[in-house]
């Protein structure tokens, strides 16, 4: 039996209970209807998770969010900031580096920026992943420099934070680079020094709680189970 | 020396900072250490052999034990005493002539379990001796048994009682930090054995080898060895201003040399520090006996890596976040949690009081991570205590209220390790757990969709699976049982009995199990039709299901409906196939069980007959264990109520097997065989057979046996084989002292046993012989003495008895001078037609007495028309009774007529006139 956490909850409608409390979707109204249908449409090809209906919520209401974020953009998507904010008040993230690393992964173009498509994607794999999407989207989210490789230096970065402060930096660090070799020893199954994707996946299929081992990058679990 | 305290000076400064170790620092106090290490090992060489027992090592050890003996429970003796007081100068107290032989002191040693030791305490060691002689209170010098290394290690292997105390005064001890706590003393010394040994035994290969061995023999012999660990922790802090710094070091080296040091070397250097240690401990051993033991003992703890390991990952989850716990949790799961040196090193750094703190949090990732791992750990009993003492369950308890189905399942999986004893039960039941538990067994399903087992969400059956499997463990008590069928856990458990999911199924059935040894639950698994899915169940593949399934029946089926219904649904044939797999002890032990008690009804019987059960139980008689053996002998002594099974039992050669059996020793298959025996003993084809085995002979010493059970079935199986012999009375004769232990027998206070012999009496009066035998041995006042009583059974077979023993001497007028007559006349008020019957017949016998006639009337005259109505109904009775109550009337009138009772001549003759002719026709009646 697998006790693993993050299960998909089937309950249609109740994520959309966090992005409801935001504001209401009727605020986009103003959208053209066609556009709208044709868009929802090309979405709902690529994106499996969500009904249609569902997307294009997410439609209106990502047009809502990025007016109210920032009207200079001429509605192209959420900046870095507007994106953290969202992060931070829907789901509960605190750790800026993570929600940076988070938007990141959102922001497949590498523009700086979440469009449209984006956004209901990285929202179906952050609300409706399947294990593998959301295993994918974690190892995505840690490592950082694009060579497919979560390093010991990675590592130490996000979890340099972990250790309620002690006495001295000194200490402090000594500590985390401790805890480093913990998890390397622990993840990385080919002893390279580094966590390839194949380490992170064999790991956390057969530990669940790893999935979000470097730190929280997806929707609070307890809110799931509500 | 210099040398040495230099090493000292350095390893001290690199101590300083704990976790800001210098590499370079290190590599040359370890090369330091080496170099002392080689330096002590030499020396040690030669001290080594001159170490033996002494009289101050003796003394101390003496004093030490007198300070925690005494009355109670808590203490490790009750005394401890030398024979002499007289010390000499040199610390001997034995005479000086056995000095010579090395010997020191001898010790008077009460411990709580065993008697009074006496003990010579010698420079070799320690041994037993003869003991003090009867005369002048010489002691036996001799030696009568192996010779320990000290006094304590002695009494351990003596007496479990005082190791089991001696384990919790350390614990005390080494819990309140007392600084120079005698107790600690002993452990130590034990420890320091081996390594004398190992070091006297020279070359490095033989110490390395003796200390991984010592380490061992050191986890499984003591209870609680790894307490000294939590010492060593503690003390370090406090005690390093305090002790000689060289120890300290050596002490401390181990910690440090930690991760950043590769794994394999890091072995190494353990392993030298390791010696180190021992040796400077040992190598101190002898001058500072006895200041600090506490501490040389921690110097020798051979810890093994894990538990820095371990102790730092505990450091982690203190100190850290969510991410750095979730981290080590999952770091910590990686380690052998089956292995007790991890379990109870997790305890020892602290851990488990964290996982516990964890389970308090919000933080889902925390509590499941501390669950997986308690959930292993607890597994231990140790730590299950532990657990329950640092308040886990309550916790434990609420996050089964989690909306997060893993983490219910969890908590109550961890809830069934922990509820195996019954303080832990208690808690569960007192913070409310048996009402949750019993919720889990919910579902959230309704029982339409049940029977649908497919639509199950999977999660839930497993959330329900994990219910019943803490229940399963909470039921073990009696007042949880309770409080489940109060939390009304039945409905539920027959509920989830109907689905199909095996590993559900277990849990449920042995909760259901556990819980039918209670009365309530019986008639309520018959009101929930319960049984219908047990017998379903029964035929399943799997075997524990099968196990479980057939003890419940066995439970249940004291009851006549439940047997009923087990026929009804097939069960038996099934139980019946089920015999053919011996392998599973377990389940054949079950399945003999549930026969047995089905058994018990005829209709049962018969369709076990069918079956061919009985050729098959008939088999298992020979090469079962016991548990199996008791239900097999059980099931056949029912079968063999019946004609043809006993023909089928002699048929299939049941009975050498059965008579072997007789000379066992295990009380209830005793009192199943010689039922059984008893059974078969009825058929005198059988009888032969048994009396050709010497089977009767087995039967009568049974009646020696202490257990009343065993006794009482001796003696009833003992009457058919005296009725069914033909030349019972030489047989019963032949029996040296039997007559007497019989009539003995009737001394005794349990009222089953007084009931079976004097049926077994009213078997050996039946012959003449016999019967002047166990009139001699004083049956009549010993019966007469029992008459007052108010037990039925009794009453009815005592009347027999007197009635029988009526037929010798002068014992009729006997009973009346001991007083058994008035008494027999009110057994008339009982309900029971077979006392009555009894009764009847027994003063019909002892009405041929006429003073005995004028006691029946003074008692039984009142209640005349009572006792006429009562005997309408006995046919076999009624004529004899009728005479005889004409006799009594005839007897009372005329003996009312005389003044003071003395009889008139004339009312003997007309009783006796009209009795001899009456009695005639009704011994024909009982001889028919």
């Amino acid at each position: 039996m697998n006790y693993g956490i993050s299960d998909n909850p089937r309950h249609v409608g109740l994520e959309l209970g966090y992005l409801r409390t935001l504001q209401c979707v009727e605020a986009t109204l103003d959208m053209d209807q066609k556009t709208l249908k044709k868009l929802v449409e090309s979405i709902s090809n690529t994106v499996k998770n969500f009904k249609k209906s569902e997307v294009e919520c997410l439609i209106r209401l990502f047009h809502s969010l990025v007016e109210r974020a920032n009207v200079r953009l001429n509605n192209l998507g959420l900046d870095r900031n507007a994106f953290r904010a969202i992060l931070h008040s829907v789901f509960g993230m605190t750790d800026d580096m993570l929600m940076n690393r988070v938007f990141f992964v959102f922001d497949k173009d590498h523009d700086n920026c979440i469009n449209v498509k984006e956004w209901v994607k990285g929202l179906s794999v952050f609300l409706r992943g399947t294990f593998e999407e959301k295993l994918k989207f974690c190892f995505e989210v840690y490592y950082l420099n694009g060579d497919g490789y979560i390093s010991r230096e990675e590592i130490f970065d996000m979890l340099k934070n972990s250790l309620h402060q002690q006495s001295s930096e000194e200490e402090n660090d000594e500590g985390i680079k401790e805890l480093v070799d913990i998890t390397l020893k622990k993840m990385d199954y080919d002893n390279d020094g580094k966590i390839s994707f194949a380490d992170f996946e064999k790991a956390v299929r057969e530990e669940r709680l790893l999935l979000e081992v470097f730190g929280p990058c997806l929707p609070e679990t307890k809110i799931q189970c509500q | 020396m210099k040398e040495d305290t230099s090493t000292v000076n350095i390893l001290d400064k690199v101590t300083k900072g704990e976790d800001s170790e210098n590499e370079i620092k290190m590599k040359i106090a370890r090369l330091l250490s080496q170099l002392d290490l080689h330096l002590l090992n030499h020396s040690l060489k030669h001290i080594s052999l001159e170490i033996s027992l002494n009289p101050t090592s003796v003394k101390n050890d003496i004093e030490m034990l007198k300070n925690f003996s005494g009355k109670g429970e808590q203490t490790v003796l009750e005394s401890i005493s030398y024979t002499s007081d007289y010390e000499f100068s040199n610390g001997c107290r034995a005479p000086p002539w056995r000095q010579i032989h090395g010997e020191i002191c001898y010790v008077l040693v009460k411990p709580h379990d065993v008697e009074t030791l006496c003990i010579t305490c010698s420079a070799e060691g320690v041994f037993l001796n003869g003991g003090k002689t009867d005369n002048e209170g010489e002691i036996n010098y001799e030696r009568k048994g192996e010779i320990y290394k000290d006094l304590v290690t002695f009494l351990k292997e003596k007496s479990a009682k005082f190791s089991e105390n001696m384990s919790k005064q350390e614990k005390r001890f080494s819990d309140k930090k007392e600084k120079k706590e005698p107790t600690n003393e002993p452990p130590e010394k034990e420890e320091a054995a081996p390594v004398q040994k190992a070091i006297t035994g020279s070359g490095k290969r033989t110490l390395e080898k003796n200390q991984i061995n010592f380490g061992k023999s050191q986890m499984t012999k003591r209870l609680e060895p790894s307490l000294r660990w939590k010492a060593t922790v503690r003390f370090k802090e406090y005690r390093s201003l305090l002790r000689d710094p060289q120890e300290e070091k050596h002490r401390r080296r181990p910690e440090r040399s930690g991760p950043p040091v590769k794994p394999g070397r890091a072995q190494l250097v353990r392993k030298s520090t390791e010696k180190i240690e021992e040796i400077v401990s040992e190598s101190s051993s002898e001058s500072e006996e006895d200041e600090e033991p506490l501490d040389r003992q921690e110097a020798n703890a051979d810890l093994p890596s894990e538990y820095w390991q371990i102790q730092k990952l505990v450091k982690y989850l203190k100190g850290g976040n969510q991410t750095a716990t979730v981290i080590a949790l999952c770091s910590m799961k990686d380690f052998n949690l089956a292995q007790e040196t991890c379990q109870l090193a997790i305890r020892d750094v602290g851990g488990l009081e964290v996982l516990i703190n964890l389970l308090d949090t919000d933080e889902v990732k925390c509590k499941i991570g501390s669950l997986k791992i308690l959930k292993e750990i607890s597994h231990n009993p140790q730590i299950r205590r532990n657990i329950v003492d640092l308040g886990g369950l309550p916790v434990m308890v609420n996050t089964l209220d989690s909306p997060h189905k893993s983490l219910k399942c969890l908590a109550a999986e961890t809830i069934a390790n922990v509820a195996k004893f019954r303080r832990a039960r208690q808690a569960v039941r007192r913070y409310g757990g048996i009402t949750k538990l019993v919720a889990l067994l919910h579902c959230g399903k309704s029982s339409a969709e049940l029977a649908q087992s497919s639509l199950y969400d999977a999660r839930d059956v497993e959330v329900a699976r994990c219910g019943a499997l803490a229940l399963w463990s909470c039921s073990k008590s009696y007042t949880n049982k309770e409080a489940i069928r109060k939390a009304g856990g039945i409905p539920l458990l027959a509920r989830l009995l109907k689905t199909s999911h095996e590993n559900m199924l277990i849990p449920v059935v042995g909760t259901l199990q556990e819980c039918a040894s209670e009365e309530n639950y019986r008639a309520a698994i018959k009101a929930e039709r319960i049984i219908e899915n047990l017998v379903k169940n029964l035929n399943s593949e799997n075997e524990q299901l099968q196990e479980h399934c057939a003890m419940a029946i066995y439970q249940c089926a004291e009851d006549k409906e439940t047997r009923d219904l087990v026929r009804l649904h097939g069960g038996l044939k099934r139980l019946a196939s089920l015999l053919d797999n011996t392998d599973n002890k377990e389940r054949l032990a079950a399945v003999t069980g549930a026969i047995w008690k089905c058994s018990i009804s005829k209709e049962n019987v018969t369709k076990f007959r069918e079956y061919k059960a009985i050729e098959t139980l008939v088999g298992l008689l020979t090469d079962q264990p016991e548990e199996v053996l008791v239900n097999v002998v059980g099931a056949l002594g029912e079968c063999c109520q019946d004609y043809e099974n006993r023909v089928l039992v002699r048929k299939c050669g049941g009975i050498p097997p059965l008579v072997n059996l007789l000379v066992g020793v295990n009380q209830a298959l005793l009192v199943n065989v010689t039922k059984a025996v008893g059974a078969c003993a009825v058929e005198p084809e059988s009888m032969m057979i048994i009396d050709r085995l010497d089977g009767v002979r087995l039967l009568w010493s049974l009646l020696k046996n202490p257990h009343p059970e065993v006794k009482a079935s001796a003696a009833w199986a003992l009457c058919p084989c005296i009725q069914n012999t033909k030349d019972a009375g030489e047989m019963v004769r032949s029996f040296v002292g039997g007559l007497e232990l019989v009539v003995n027998l009737l001394k005794s206070d349990n009222k089953e046993v007084l009931a079976s012999v004097c049926a077994a009496i009213t078997n050996i009066a039946k012959d003449q012989e016999n019967l002047a035998v166990i009139t001699d041995r004083g049956v009549v006042p010993l019966l007469s003495k029992l008459a007052n009583t108010n037990n039925d059974k009794l009453r009815r077979h005592l009347a027999e008895a007197i009635s029988h023993c009526c037929m010798w001497g002068r014992n009729r007028v006997a009973f009346g001078e001991y007083k058994a007559v008035a008494p027999l006349v009110h057994y008339l008020k009982s309900d029971d037609p077979n006392v009555h019957r009894a009764t009847a017949q027994a003063l019909y016998q002892l009405s041929e007495d006429a003073d005995n006639c004028v006691t029946i009337h003074e008692n039984g005259a009142v209640k005349r028309r009572k006792m006429e109505n009562l005997f309408e109904n006995c046919h076999l009775c009624q004529r004899k009774v009728e005479t005889h109550l004409r006799c009594v009337a005839r007897s009372a009138r005329d003996g009312s007529g005389s003044a003071a009772g003395v009889m008139p001549h004339g009312l003997h003759r007309w009783k006796c006139s009209v009795c001899t002719v009456t009695r005639r026709g009704s011994k024909d009646a009982s001889s028919q």
